[in-house]
């Protein structure tokens, strides 16, 4: 890529940002998520609370109080990916199909800066935002159960960047399915493929409980197919690795979707995905008749 | 003649079982302004999406300043305004061409953006979002911004479906300035009068296939005088209108009254008409 490309990339990354601005995307979206916050902080509140006076003086085997933070702490989790799935997604409605069908997308394509950058741009712009969005919510979590019950994760950052790195693949995934669908096929095939993927890393936790290896292995290799799972399932049980006892064990399946440790080469893998999943959509575009 | 802008040769495009383009040669030259004229479906968009590197063909070539198609260095030389487009609605005339200064990597700045507008006829409107504009002024607004980074082809699909009178002088005239300035313009259009009006050169293509090609002149038949008189009216095929007088002389001095005199020439109409058979898309 040259630098007019560069320069080029950088207008339409722009284009994306200042677009989210004047149609009060972001506005909607800090609204929501500061009505998110609020509940969770009042929930978190409570629950703590509760759970501190329930368990107070009461000898178990069961840390009620880490359990109360990590499971509330995997509520946040979840929803954080969800809401990071849903901006990724609506960032990337409609960008090749949907755009050329109205005729937005021709008068910037026949630029010099050509489909392939234009595509990467337009990437570049829904997963940087999708993934910072994912990693200050995240980080407004963590100071919440610090602030309401003095509870936070066993590791801080590696739960952080794997959320982002996942809501960077469901951004190249509904890049990949605009090339190809019309914007509601996009949609609902998109968030199809997230919810089966959520799906099948809870059944791979199930097929452990119930020590059954085939449920286990399907459950697997499905996510790995769907990395995004992989890497939250990675980013739940890095919560609570340093969970010991009856609690770690009950914490991992946890009811927001079952923690697994990252596999070797599951980040590496994650990449090469991402990357694939993105030289296929520059590859579908480029062979597209606008 | 100077080397084509545009050149293309053998050109066909298939989609599916559907022959959109067999075998279309065409030439644009530096400063030439080529209407292209066809029914719906003949083919006219594919060629000029051929052109500026959407489509991709299936057959032959399209060269822009000896470059392929669609090549960066081809896109580079050209402007395009497609018969369906649409802006961001949201942003105003002004921030859509420095949007396209940037693709384009014109250095014009405030000065290009501010010519251009004067030049569509919108330079009160630069502040204004494109939400809040008619089509006519987006139309014009899609013009100025195929002219961004002064392009030394301009394709043109349709450019003036959505104006009026007023908007479609405003463009005739935009098109007789850039002819000066040597930009070659290809433009599609279903105006015939107004492809005469301006037009060096016409291309008509009917079922994928270019039909006929000339100057409007050439184009047009043999002209004729028709004179009404007392016995009837009378045709001099081939007469043109400095016969006019002559023939009246004749006349009058044969005897005849003479009551109504018409130098007639065959219309693009007539042409256009002859040479797509009656077809329509």
């Amino acid at each position: 890529m040259n630098g007019a490309q560069l320069r080029s990339a950088a207008a339409v990354v722009g284009l994306s940002i200042q677009e989210g601005l004047r149609r009060r995307v972001f506005l909607a979206v800090l609204v929501l998520t500061a009505g998110f916050l609020a509940l969770f902080a009042l929930g978190a509140h409570f629950a703590f609370r509760d759970v501190d006076e329930f368990a107070n003086g009461v000898p178990g085997v069961l840390d009620a109080h880490a359990f109360t933070g990590a499971t509330i702490f995997g509520l946040a989790m979840f929803a954080t990916l969800f809401l990071g799935a849903v901006l990724a997604v609506f960032l990337t409605l409609g960008v090749v199909r949907g755009d050329a069908e109205s005729g937005l997308l021709q008068p910037i394509v026949v630029r010099p800066i050509g489909r392939t950058t234009m595509l990467l741009a337009r990437f570049a712009g829904a997963a940087s935002l999708s993934a910072a969005y994912v990693v200050v919510v995240y980080l407004a979590s963590c100071a919440i159960t610090e602030a309401t019950g003095n509870w936070s994760p066993d590791h801080l950052l590696g739960p952080a960047l794997g959320l982002a790195l996942g809501v960077a693949i469901i951004a190249a995934l509904s890049l990949l399915a605009s090339a190809v669908l019309s914007v509601t096929a996009q949609g609902i095939v998109v968030f199809m493929v997230f919810g089966a993927g959520l799906t099948a890393g809870l059944m791979a936790q199930i097929g452990n409980a119930i020590n059954s290896d085939s449920l286990h292995s399907i459950g697997r290799v499905a996510s790995w197919a769907l990395p995004f799972e992989g890497l939250y399932a990675a980013s739940l049980h890095a919560l609570i690795s340093g969970t010991s006892g009856l609690t770690g064990v009950v914490l991992q399946l946890g009811p927001f979707g079952g923690s697994e440790a990252a596999g070797p080469g599951l980040v590496a893998w994650a990449f090469a995905y991402l990357l694939g999943v993105l030289a296929l959509a520059a590859f579908v575009f480029s062979r597209r008749d606008l | 003649m100077a080397a084509p802008v545009l050149a293309v040769h053998e050109l066909s495009k298939r989609y599916g079982s559907q022959q959109a383009l067999a075998g279309v040669d065409l030439e644009v030259g530096p400063g030439q302004l080529v209407g292209l004229l066809g029914p719906n479906g003949a083919g006219k968009s594919t060629l000029t999406k051929i052109a500026c590197g959407l489509v991709r063909p299936s057959g032959g070539r399209a060269e822009v300043l000896g470059r392929p198609a669609g090549s960066p260095e081809a896109r580079a030389a050209l402007g395009y305004l497609a018969e369906l487009f649409r802006f961001p609605n949201w942003c105003t005339a002004e921030e859509l061409l420095r949007f396209h200064q940037r693709l384009a990597g014109s250095a014009g700045g405030e000065a290009e953006r501010h010519e251009l507008l004067e030049l569509v006829e919108l330079g009160d409107a630069a502040g204004k979002r494109v939400e809040a504009m008619s089509k006519g002024m987006q139309q014009r607004l899609g013009v100025a911004q195929a002219l961004v980074g002064s392009p030394r082809l301009l394709l043109l699909d349709e450019p003036t479906s959505a104006l009026d009178p007023v908007g479609r002088r405003i463009v005739r005239e935009l098109l007789e300035e850039l002819r000066r300035r040597e930009v070659a313009v290809l433009l599609n259009s279903h105006l015939l009068s107004e492809v005469e009006l301006i037009c060096d050169h016409v291309a008509i293509i009917a079922g994928g296939r270019l039909v006929k090609a000339g100057t409007p002149e050439d184009l047009a038949g043999p002209a004729a005088v028709e004179v009404e008189t007392g016995s009837g009216v009378k045709t001099f095929a081939g007469a043109v209108r400095e016969d006019a007088p002559r023939i009246v002389a004749e006349l009058v001095a044969a005897g005849e009254r003479v009551y109504r005199v018409e130098v007639r020439h065959s219309s693009l109409e007539d042409v256009y008409l002859d040479a797509v058979g009656g077809q329509t898309g």
